[in-house]
């Protein structure tokens, strides 16, 4: 056993910042004390970035925002602290997800720069209203009270302030390895995650809603630990600096917030005053220093230094995942059965076209509950269109197409997904640095309820057992028990596609489509792979799949429909397709000619 | 540039503005309008081409402006040094690059472009009577020491990471956008400089007085977005940018060069914004950290026009200009508020609009 373990890690670490106000310097309590706020800052920029993809530049308007209400209702209105920090998380709550239903429906940059606008116009306000004071600001804000005890001395805040921070990062954390994490987790693969029945913009604007309130809550505290508040920290270029801590220590993990926070605090404080010496000039040196790290860090270690740092120190990371066995629990409910031979999805002349170029020409097919229909066609015929005209990925220009008696051409790959229809993708997308488990957790994601708040509490535990569970029964069945806690990005490529199936039996579906589910097996995995879809066909469920491998189609398939230049050719038993002359000539080129 | 007396907005007093007013708002929204107008399609070329948010475009005008005031009063101007440094990083770097592929026969072409010429040109420049030069050319060696540390940043800081997200390249714009702010405290000062106007005076024009400089900015401008959208047209290399901006892929398998598209267009940014520093440093002040808030203003301008659209962006910008003179008059203390508020709705309306779009295959 080591003797250095992550709890371990942890426990001295919080040991020695408890400490700091017993024997430190008033100027280390102060530097700690910032340090502890903009790592509460930076942990939400972490959930932002390092998880959803996503970033900000206006967090200090929200650090402003939680520190100009409390300094407002608690200085002109006598409201207690703890009401005002109420009020500023429900201020917090309606401008970020204003700002959210306003710029997340666009592509990713315009998020950040809403973000400058906010940023810049939220400071001009706070330093030109009177009634917050102008440039001047609000003073003799009161001291936060805690069950009649005054914390009016930095010394005393500072537990106050570490604790919070503790518990964000704590309730980060669970939240993280929950079902709603794993979504949260998976934002960056849009089209995969909303197959999966994901509502990617609602996860999104919940991580901007957060990571706002972890800068609204750093404000009121920032409010009461000066007890005086100007717009001055709450500028453009605070908002920038938080983003560099959150990339610096490492947007991807959270004790990389802490990291990047203490690491910029320390160094600004010692550059600030090392550099006017050295170079003789008064200036914002360490603003340059700042800005040559950030690109170092992004050119070099995009990671940031946390994952560095770890490395160096022997793989003290505290693992997200869990690692070893998962815990039975009882299996999650199942939807009705289809009776055998019903039919589930109809597809009635649907057409595709991209600009001039028609992809698929009035094509039509059928799949019934408890048959194989195999989709072929050469290279280029129009079938992966097809696929995503079904799945709602890309839905069709012209045509119908009916799910369980339920026209879906109009809908959302997220509502296919709800109504029962789960699918495999041609160029495999999993979550590489997720384990193989979570990652066919996420196919299960429709069939768990709760939300984030309960995971970030672990009110979910119960339901999580169920998930995981289910998820590593379809593993099982798919033969990769063994690889549960591996990264999905380590398997070799066919398995990854083994992977995607078992992610999406995960969601207990009645129709599943698979886009050339053995391309990349070996002989005895397709044999594995082959076996497993009579298993399901013989369960009732319906499957298309889309294959080049003939042997492996022609063995297992009930039916088969053969597109040419988007166009329906021929449809019919295997045997049949396999005499059929003009399928022949498709596939080896005018025989006769 | 008429305005009629009637459609005369009211001032909060309830005082009706004479029309004499309205046209100075006008002539002042326009004047800065055009500016925010060229460096918005500068912002548009270098997103479109590069996918980079060039967020440092405002340090350019900066830049422009503050080395104007250096040369006219004699000095040479203080971005010379980061020029020959960055050169030299730019030498090192390509030189590195080419020993690796093998081609050392390149050293000699890679260390003389970047790293010597710039000092020759220091060497130059040196022993000219700056203060005296005729204005034409002091324009120019205020340029010379400008404009190279366009394509010489691209180099450095995005030419690494081009192929990475937009949201990446973002924080490195950012970053950079850091680095030029805090050298440019340390080579301007905090003092802010002002330049003489290209023409002094100006002429009355009905009741209100029209400085010939506006005119230079107005004119100038307009001739620079002629110029631009006749060099995308006609140029060979107008064209190696669109095609790049269309489709970087494809771009590269005709053999279009992504590093050289890159470069040209942060050359022609950082033209573009260094020339808007010099045009405006005569009707106003600038300081080493009025650019961002100027650059930004840009940028209302292109996310008016999507930041895809080249007319949309200059008439965004025209737009910006006025609502900020006349927002001035009106609620000075709101000034900014009120203009960075403005892309509120645009972005509002952009949204409700537009699909929602896969970051994953940007």
């Amino acid at each position: 056993m080591a003797l250095i373990t992550p709890n371990r890690a942890l426990i001295a670490f919080m040991l020695a910042v408890a400490m700091v106000p017993l024997f430190a310097a008033q100027f280390t309590v102060t530097l700690v004390n910032y340090i502890g706020l903009s790592a509460l800052v930076a942990l939400g920029l972490v959930l932002l970035t390092g998880i959803g993809g996503l970033t900000s530049f206006g967090q200090a308007a929200f650090v402003g925002l939680g520190a100009y209400t409390t300094a407002y209702l608690t200085t002109r209105h006598g409201i207690s602290p703890w009401g005002t920090l109420i009020v500023g998380m429900a201020v917090t709550t309606a401008v970020s997800l204003a700002l959210g239903f306003i710029t997340l429906r666009l592509s990713g940059h315009f998020l950040p720069l809403g973000t400058i606008a906010w940023g810049i116009s939220l400071y001009f306000l706070f330093g030109n209203m009177e009634v917050l004071g102008g440039h001047g600001g609000i003073d003799s804000i009161p001291p936060v009270d805690l069950f009649g005890l005054e914390l009016g001395s930095s010394r005393a805040f500072f537990y106050v302030i570490w604790a919070t921070l503790l518990a964000a990062i704590v309730t980060t954390r669970n939240m993280l390895d929950s079902r709603e994490g794993r979504a949260m987790r998976s934002l960056r693969s849009m089209t995969m995650t909303e197959a999966m029945g994901i509502n990617t913009l609602r996860y999104r604007m919940v991580l901007f809603m957060l990571a706002a309130q972890f800068a609204c809550v750093s404000g009121w505290l920032y409010a009461h630990l000066q007890r005086f508040v100007n717009p001055t920290p709450f500028s453009l270029g605070h908002g920038i600096e938080y983003l560099f801590m959150a990339v610096l220590g490492g947007a991807g993990a959270v004790w990389g917030a802490v990291f990047g926070a203490g690491a910029v605090t320390f160094l600004k404080e010692w550059l600030q005053d090392l550099l006017p010496k050295l170079l003789g000039a008064s200036g914002n040196f360490e603003m340059v220093v700042f800005g040559l790290l950030t690109i170092a860090v992004l050119h070099r270690a995009r990671d940031g230094m946390w994952p560095i740092l770890m490395r160096a120190f022997g793989n003290l990371a505290p693992q997200r995942a869990q690692t070893g066995s998962v815990e039975p629990a009882l299996p999650l409910p199942r939807r009705d059965p289809q009776p055998h031979g019903s039919e589930v999805l109809q597809v009635v002349n649907v057409t595709k076209r991209f600009g001039g170029l028609v992809a698929n020409d009035r094509m039509n097919l059928t799949v019934r509950a408890g048959e194989v229909m195999a989709l072929i066609g050469p290279n280029g015929a129009g079938k992966s269109t097809l696929f995503n005209c079904i799945s709602g990925v890309n839905p069709p220009s012209e045509g119908e197409i009916r799910f369980m008696g339920q026209r879906i051409d109009a809908l959302g790959s997220r509502e296919i997904a709800r109504l029962g229809m789960s699918r495999s993708f041609q160029h495999v997308r999993l979550n590489a640095d997720m384990t193989v488990l979570e990652n066919a957790a996420l196919g299960a994601h429709l069939r768990g309820r709760k939300n984030f708040v309960q995971s970030a509490w672990r009110l979910d535990r119960e339901e999580e057992r169920r998930l995981l569970w289910e998820a590593a029964h379809q593993l099982e069945r798919c033969g990769l028990g063994e690889h549960l806690f591996d990264a999905a990005g380590s398997l070799p490529l066919g398995k990854q596609r083994i992977v995607e199936i078992a992610r999406a039996l995960c969601s207990d579906p009645t129709l599943l489509l698979l886009d050339e589910p053995a391309a990349g097996l070996r002989h005895l995995e397709k044999q594995a792979l082959a076996e497993l879809l009579s298993k399901l066909r013989g369960e009732g469920m319906a499957i298309l799949l889309v294959e080049h491998d003939m042997d492996f189609v022609m063995s297992l398939a009930d039916r088969v429909v053969v597109m040419e230049f988007g166009e329906h050719l021929a449809e019919g038993l295997p045997q049949e397709i396999q005499t059929n002359p003009k399928v022949l000539e498709a596939y080896l080129g005018g025989v006769e000619a | 540039m008429r305005c009629d007396g009637t459609a005369a907005p009211r001032t909060p007093a309830g005082i009706g503005v004479n029309a004499s007013i309205a046209l100075i708002l006008v002539q002042d929204g326009v004047t800065n309008g055009a500016i925010y107008a060229l460096l918005s399609l500068a912002l548009v070329l270098v997103f479109a081409v590069t996918r980079v948010i060039f967020i440092p475009q405002g340090e350019f005008v900066a830049y422009g402006a503050l080395s104007m005031a250096a040369v006219t009063a004699g000095f040479l101007p203080p971005t010379m040094w980061l020029v020959v440094t960055l050169g030299i990083a730019v030498a090192l770097v390509d030189s590195v690059a080419a020993l690796r592929e093998g081609a050392a026969a390149r050293l000699p072409m890679i260390i003389l472009k970047n790293a010597v010429l710039p000092v020759l040109a220091l060497l130059a420049v040196r022993y000219l009577p700056l203060k005296t030069l005729a204005y034409p050319l002091q324009i120019a060696v205020a340029l010379l020491f400008v404009v190279p540390l366009g394509p010489q940043i691209y180099r450095l800081a995005f030419q690494p990471v081009a192929e990475a997200t937009v949201l990446l390249l973002l924080i490195v714009s950012v970053a950079v956008h850091f680095v030029l702010l805090g050298l440019g405290l340390y080579f301007f000062g905090a003092e802010g400089g002002r330049t003489p106007a290209f023409t002094d005076g100006g002429f009355n024009l009905g009741a209100s007085y029209i400085q010939f400089q506006t005119l230079w900015i107005v004119g100038i401008a307009a001739v620079l977005i002629a110029g631009l959208a006749l060099f995308f047209e006609h140029s060979i290399y107008g064209k190696a940018l669109r095609a790049t901006a269309i489709n970087r892929t494809g771009a590269r398998l005709m053999g279009i060069s992504a590093d050289l598209a890159g470069k040209l267009c942060f050359t022609l940014a950082a033209l573009v914004g260094a020339f808007s520093g010099i045009l405006i440093a005569p009707i106003t002040t600038i300081y080493y950290d009025t650019g961002f808030l100027i650059g930004l203003k840009g940028f209302v301008g292109a996310i008016v026009g999507g930041l895809a659209s080249y007319p949309l962006a200059a008439a965004g910008a025209i737009l910006v200009g006025l609502l900020e003179s006349y927002s001035s008059f009106y609620a000075s203390a709101y000034k900014e508020v009120i203009v960075f508020t403005l892309i509120i709705p645009v972005l509002l309306w952009r949204s409700l609009t537009t699909h929602q779009v896969d970051d994953e295959e940007h």
